[in-house]
């Protein structure tokens, strides 16, 4: 059959997956400490149908040869770790991170999630957890007599009781870098998992060792460029169509040959 | 039967191959840095016996359209197109050098660096390693610098350059991989001169109005062909029909 259709097709399939890294781009263009993926493509195999130099008689070499190649693969779809724009809240738990690092998560079964997303609030006990209420690690407990917070840009939590003029640390807020953020694997509720490509966590206080600082009362806008996305959109669509031709065009030389010989 | 159905076959087999070669480059309208293939037809002449008639065509497409693609601003630091002339060495599969335009670059877990397409890139001493950095900054010769983790912003250092080379586009071939190699297998000398931008990345040089373009000749031109071999079955048909014996 002929191989121009299946080379078309994996050009659709690859529009497709771009189409959908854009929808969820998107999608995703008011959610607190959302990364923009881009999708990574790269040519499959070449078939040498004819190989180039070989002998086309004794004394005589093939000048050109024929290499068809097999079509596109995507090969990932890469967050961009990009900062976001920084949006006031005046939540005195929200915190945005200025610079490199992630906050890190206890998840539910006792393994350890990073997010960017710093929406915090308090559970029943005073501890200082996610917005989907998983508990931020080291734990930070605010004392249920707390009037104000008061989070330093090198990660102090400080609070103010009842009745007192000063204020008492309660715990500092850390933060976890990695050496190829790229490698993070997303899992969704705006965090990430440690993977054998990001490499190990390295943990310390903000604004130390390259990692970025906390600012209090601000959260971390998504990083996605909508009129970027859409003019990527208005591109993929273009190029999915064009493939689609391609294989319409195969398919009628296919019919052709039925239909007249 | 006439041999000029077998001429006929072999130029709608011909033009069914330039088909894929050409549904390839539109399959890479959205690949970074990609570089089309040119498919091209070269007359082969047959001899035999009577009239001599019979040239037969094959399509070639070692050539590599070496055209640029269009240089798209992204922001991102490691996100490198070559500006103008100029290709970035890679490694191969097989350990030896190999250029791509590709600079969608990436750090792995052991301070490689490495394109999108996962090869690692070489630098002028070997193959581009990291240490781990806060900072980083790729400069216009393609030496990068780096702020190390918990070292002043002031403290930049150069820690390695991106070798890059600029041989002649006549002694340059596509590999299987789809990588650009040398034809004679030596590798090229580094170009000083090729010059390169951080926080942008060359899109395919596919042009896709010239392929649909090209794909809508080659559609016809195989129609001709499957035509002319019609053609021969009616004369093969007439003659069987003047011969009976009716």
């Amino acid at each position: 059959m002929n191989q121009a259709l299946w080379i078309s097709k994996t050009g659709l399939d690859a529009q497709q997956t771009k189409m959908s890294t854009i929808a969820n781009n998107l999608a995703n263009a008011g959610t607190t400490g959302y990364k923009r993926s881009r999708a990574i493509f790269q040519d499959l195999l070449y078939q040498n149908v004819r190989q180039v130099g070989a002998q086309s008689s004794q004394d005589t070499r093939l000048p050109s040869g024929l290499m068809i190649g097999t079509g596109v693969r995507t090969t990932a779809t890469e967050k961009l770790f990009t900062q976001g724009n920084l949006t006031q809240t005046e939540n005195q738990l929200d915190m945005a991170i200025q610079g490199k690092g992630f906050f890190e998560i206890l998840l539910p079964d006792g393994s350890q999630a990073y997010t960017r997303d710093g929406s915090f609030q308090v559970d029943d006990q005073g501890q200082l957890v996610t917005a989907t209420g998983y508990v931020v690690q080291p734990t930070i407990t605010i004392p249920d007599n707390a009037m104000s917070v008061s989070i330093a840009a090198d990660g102090v939590v400080s609070v103010r009781l009842a009745g007192s003029s000063a204020s008492t640390q309660v715990g500092t807020v850390q933060l976890a870098d990695f050496i190829n953020p790229a490698g993070l694997q997303a899992m969704g509720e705006n965090l990430y998992l440690e993977s054998s490509a990001s490499g190990a966590p390295q943990t310390g206080n903000p604004g130390l060792n390259g990692l970025g600082t906390v600012v209090q009362g601000y959260v971390e806008s998504s990083n996605v460029n909508v009129v970027e996305e859409l003019v990527n959109m208005i591109e993929t669509q273009r190029a999915y169509e064009m493939n689609s031709k391609a294989i319409s065009t195969s398919d009628q030389m296919l019919q052709y040959v039925s239909n007249n010989l | 039967m006439d041999n000029f159905l077998y001429v006929a076959a072999s130029g709608a087999r011909e033009a069914m191959l330039a088909q894929s070669v050409n549904s390839n480059n539109l399959a890479h309208a959205s690949t970074t840095a990609f570089r089309g293939d040119l498919a091209m037809a070269q007359s082969r002449y047959l001899q035999g016996e009577g009239h001599s008639s019979r040239v037969y065509g094959n399509v070639s497409n070692s050539a590599v359209d070496f055209t640029k693609g269009v240089i798209n601003t992204t922001g991102r630091e490691l996100d490198l197109a070559v500006n103008g002339p100029g290709w970035m060495v890679v490694q191969g599969a097989d350990g030896g050098e190999a250029y791509s335009r590709r600079g969608d670059l990436h750090i792995t877990e052991l301070g490689q660096l490495i394109n999108g397409a996962g090869q690692q890139v070489m630098g002028d001493s070997g193959p581009v390693a990291l240490p781990p950095f806060s900072e980083i900054a790729i400069g216009g010769d393609g030496t990068i610098s780096i702020v190390g983790l918990g070292e002043d912003a002031n403290a930049l250092a150069a820690v390695a350059t991106i070798k890059l080379v600029n041989p002649d586009q006549a002694d340059l071939v596509k590999g299987e991989d789809g990588l650009i190699r040398m034809r004679e297998g030596e590798p090229a000398p580094v170009d000083d001169t090729v010059r390169v931008v951080s926080g942008s990345l060359e899109s395919s040089n596919v042009n896709t109005v010239a392929a649909m373009v090209d794909m809508i000749e080659l559609a016809r031109q195989f129609e001709s062909y499957v035509k002319i071999m019609g053609t021969a079955e009616e004369m093969d048909r007439a003659s069987a029909q003047l011969m009976s014996m009716s």
